[in-house]
């Protein structure tokens, strides 16, 4: 083996790219979007930290139901849906907003000017969550799945929304250079995506309903499609992003990469359908979403392989970077889960896992396996940049990253497997309801156990981010990268 | 795809595709769907065209006032996380195997609803015709204790309690005749002299419940024989 291959790229480095006058553009890049970007970084984790404790109560709730049962703000019902509020509009998008739009910058060559407009959006984004995760537990909720936000709320967030997507547009505009990148094409187009379902979304539902069961087409429609047109290409594009910049090698295939993004934007859109196969729903609709399920294996095939093949040999740098241990692992996760939920749209095989927490644990493998895993691994790659100091313990990011990753495989393997014998037992009517009920409890304390795990890995990464937030002196002066394992000596 | 401009238009018309084929096309088929009565006749003029008999009640039948109120507490709570109110067809599933419903629902049954909570998850039973299982006073009873704590009436449940929607109160000569019937010897029931009388949200909530009942046929979707 080469020396070449056991050295990471010395752009993880950020004090140390070769070329003086990429370093200085980048750096200027980065000091222009540092206030926003922090301040989105910052919220992102406190949303994930409110979200986590909501999780925590929901999940004992689900089998300890008299856990603070006398509480009607605290009630399954409304705990369970402020968690994925706060995670879905706090977390999910806050880091979105911050790792998305610094790599647009970047790659765009381009300073975020009036940066103060950007700032008071994400001021002003982050106040409309909390009045709607606050409306959500104080009974004001939609009882609309991911449009829970009560409507009062629900016009602040689109017009911040407005204010902050803009950003990457204009970044995209005013871009310098000819070569647009594979990440600038995926964020691009989600930050045009997701406005366009959520305020269709909030038409046709919310503000003048549809009628009947129009409003189910259009309530999974746009629930699906902000997993997939506004999570899994945010996700996408910071793969595609920090597996070059970290390996220093150019992405495998720029065809596959053209091909993954297009049979994304076509098929995926039409996915969501299959939330309602076996309902009151004409059976094209549905069959023209169990189509569209399927056809996602060939985006999910082309993405897993093109990011395959850029790692591959390079198996001891992933494990080593902080950034590509995290995004590696999400990366894997959406060729899983993106395989599992084409199978689960198959009828025989929805019949089983339709209505039970099979479905659970595929959205969290979805939105936490991968998105998460994925978005954990932008910021501990955006934060030295930004700050131009390291990450101070290599223990706690390891600690994050064995936490996390058990506890979200316990989550999977016990919703996956509790939720089909679940669904098998529902589908025997020989067996009474409430024995199923009883048969979840146990897959259902498992997932309190994961939750707990996934508790200790964000604290973990939290006391990490303030403490190199609020540095003291020695780690401001580290200028080595941090790394999870000693590099071998070169043979 | 260097160039904004295409970029973009590829960008638009993959979801304009969706949002067309799946949003508008889903609204031009169900966004004027009427009640109907539960069968058709021939038409006088045509007797090839099928029409709706004179002077038949139209199903499905609108909500009473309190039932209306009673839907918002149900969506206050959050019931929709664990009911759905969806009954799949004979042979997919065994939603009419458990006895929970005569007939599968169809798009028809929502056209009056103006938020549809078809729900997608059943920790606990399908709710779309639960007025017919518990019906009456015996339903409006059981219901009750079940809110209150479920584990009154049905041991091992994971459903919340939501005592929250009643109020527990001494009794000052005569016992109201509101307050919840205890099965003898509940652990669940209150002290003696005092009694559990359901707010007008718990009272609300259960004449939703109770009208919620899929017992009419649709020329769609007749009740089997």
């Amino acid at each position: 083996m080469s020396n070449e291959s056991h050295r990471i790229s010395p752009s993880t480095n950020p004090y140390s790219s070769e070329d003086g006058s990429v370093r200085a553009e980048l750096s200027a890049i980065d000091a222009s979007i540092r206030t926003a970007a922090l301040f989105f970084v910052v919220s992102a984790i406190g949303w994930l930290m409110i979200g986590t404790v909501l999780a925590l109560m929901a999940a004992f709730k689900s089998h300890d139901p008299d856990f603070l049962g006398a509480y009607e703000w605290l009630t399954f019902g409304r705990v369970r849906s402020a968690h994925l509020n706060a995670m879905a509009f706090g977390w999910a998008n806050n880091v979105i907003f911050a790792v998305g739009l610094w790599i647009m910058a970047r790659l765009c060559r381009s300073t975020v000017d009036h940066k103060g407009i950007l700032l008071i959006a994400g001021i002003s984004w982050n106040i409309g969550v909390t009045i709607g995760v606050l409306g959500i537990l104080r009974g004001e909720i939609t009882s609309v799945e991911w449009l829970e936000i009560p409507q009062y709320a629900t016009p602040m967030l689109a017009l911040s929304y407005a204010l902050i997507g803009v950003w990457g547009v204009m970044a995209f505009r005013f871009r310098k250079g000819d070569h647009v990148y594979v990440s600038q094409w995926y964020i691009l187009a989600a930050l045009f995506w997701f406005p366009w379902l959520y305020i269709v979304a909030q038409a046709m539902i919310i503000w003048f309903p549809a009628r009947g069961v129009v409003q189910a087409v259009v309530n999974w429609w746009f629930a699906h499609n902000v997993l997939g047109l506004w999570l899994t290409p945010m996700a996408l594009a910071t793969v595609y992003y920090v597996i070059p910049k970290v390996l220093g090698r150019p992405i495998h295939s720029y065809y596959l990469s053209v091909l993954g993004f297009w049979s994304l934007a076509i098929f995926y859109n039409w996915a969501g359908m299959h939330h309602l196969i076996g309902g009151p729903v004409p059976v094209w609709l549905v069959s023209a979403g169990i189509v569209a399920s399927v056809m996602m294996v060939i985006p999910v095939i082309v993405v897993g392989l093109n990011h395959h093949m850029t790692v591959v040999g390079r198996h001891r740098e992933v494990w080593r970077s902080p950034t590509l241990r995290f995004a590696v692992f999400g990366a894997i996760s959406y060729t899983i889960t993106s395989l599992i939920g084409s199978s689960m749209a198959l009828r025989s095989v929805n019949e089983v896992t339709h209505f039970t927490h099979f479905t659970v644990g595929h959205a969290h493998q979805g939105v936490y396996a991968f998105f998460t895993m994925v978005m954990f691994g932008g910021v501990y790659y955006m934060m030295p940049r930004l700050l131009k100091r390291e990450w101070p313990s290599a223990g706690l990011i390891s600690l994050h990253f064995w936490a996390a990753s058990i506890g979200i495989t316990i989550m999977i393997v016990a919703l996956h497997v509790g939720g089909w014998i679940q669904g098998l037992q529902m589908n025997n009517s020989e067996i009474p309801f409430i024995e199923t009920v009883e048969n979840t409890v146990p897959w259902l304390k498992a997932r309190s156990v994961s939750g707990l795990l996934l508790t200790v890995g964000h604290v973990a990464f939290a006391i990490n981010f303030f403490w190199m937030l609020f540095a003291a002196g020695a780690v401001r002066s580290r200028q080595e990268p941090t790394l999870l394992t000693k590099e071998r000596k070169p043979v | 795809m260097k160039n904004l401009p295409t970029l973009f238009c590829g960008i638009f018309f993959a979801l304009a595709f969706s949002f067309s084929g799946l949003i508008l096309t889903g609204h031009i088929q169900l966004g004027g769907l009427e009640p109907s009565t539960e069968t058709l006749v021939p038409s006088d003029d045509d007797p090839n065209v099928m029409v709706m008999e004179e002077g038949q009640t139209r199903y499905p039948l609108p909500l009473s006032g309190i039932a209306q109120q009673g839907k918002q507490v149900y969506i206050e709570l959050g019931c929709i996380y664990c009911h759905t109110q969806q009954i799949r067809r004979p042979g997919f599933g065994a939603d009419i195997e458990r006895g929970w419903g005569l007939r599968q629902t169809v798009a028809r049954d929502y056209v009056r609803q103006d938020r549809v909570l078809l729900g997608t998850m059943r920790t606990g039973p399908d709710l779309a015709h639960v007025g017919g299982r518990y019906a009456g006073d015996a339903g409006r009873d059981w219901n009750h204790l079940h809110l209150y704590n479920p584990q009154t009436v049905s041991p091992g449940s994971t459903m919340p309690p939501y005592p929250f929607l009643y109020e527990t109160r001494e009794i000052i000569n005569e016992p109201s005749p509101k307050a919840l019937d205890f099965p003898a010897d509940s652990e669940y029931a209150p002290p003696p002299g005092y009694e559990i009388v359901p707010t007008r949200r718990a009272e609300a909530l259960v004449e939703y419940l109770l009208s919620l009942r899929v017992d009419y046929s649709l020329p769609e979707a007749p009740i089997p024989e």
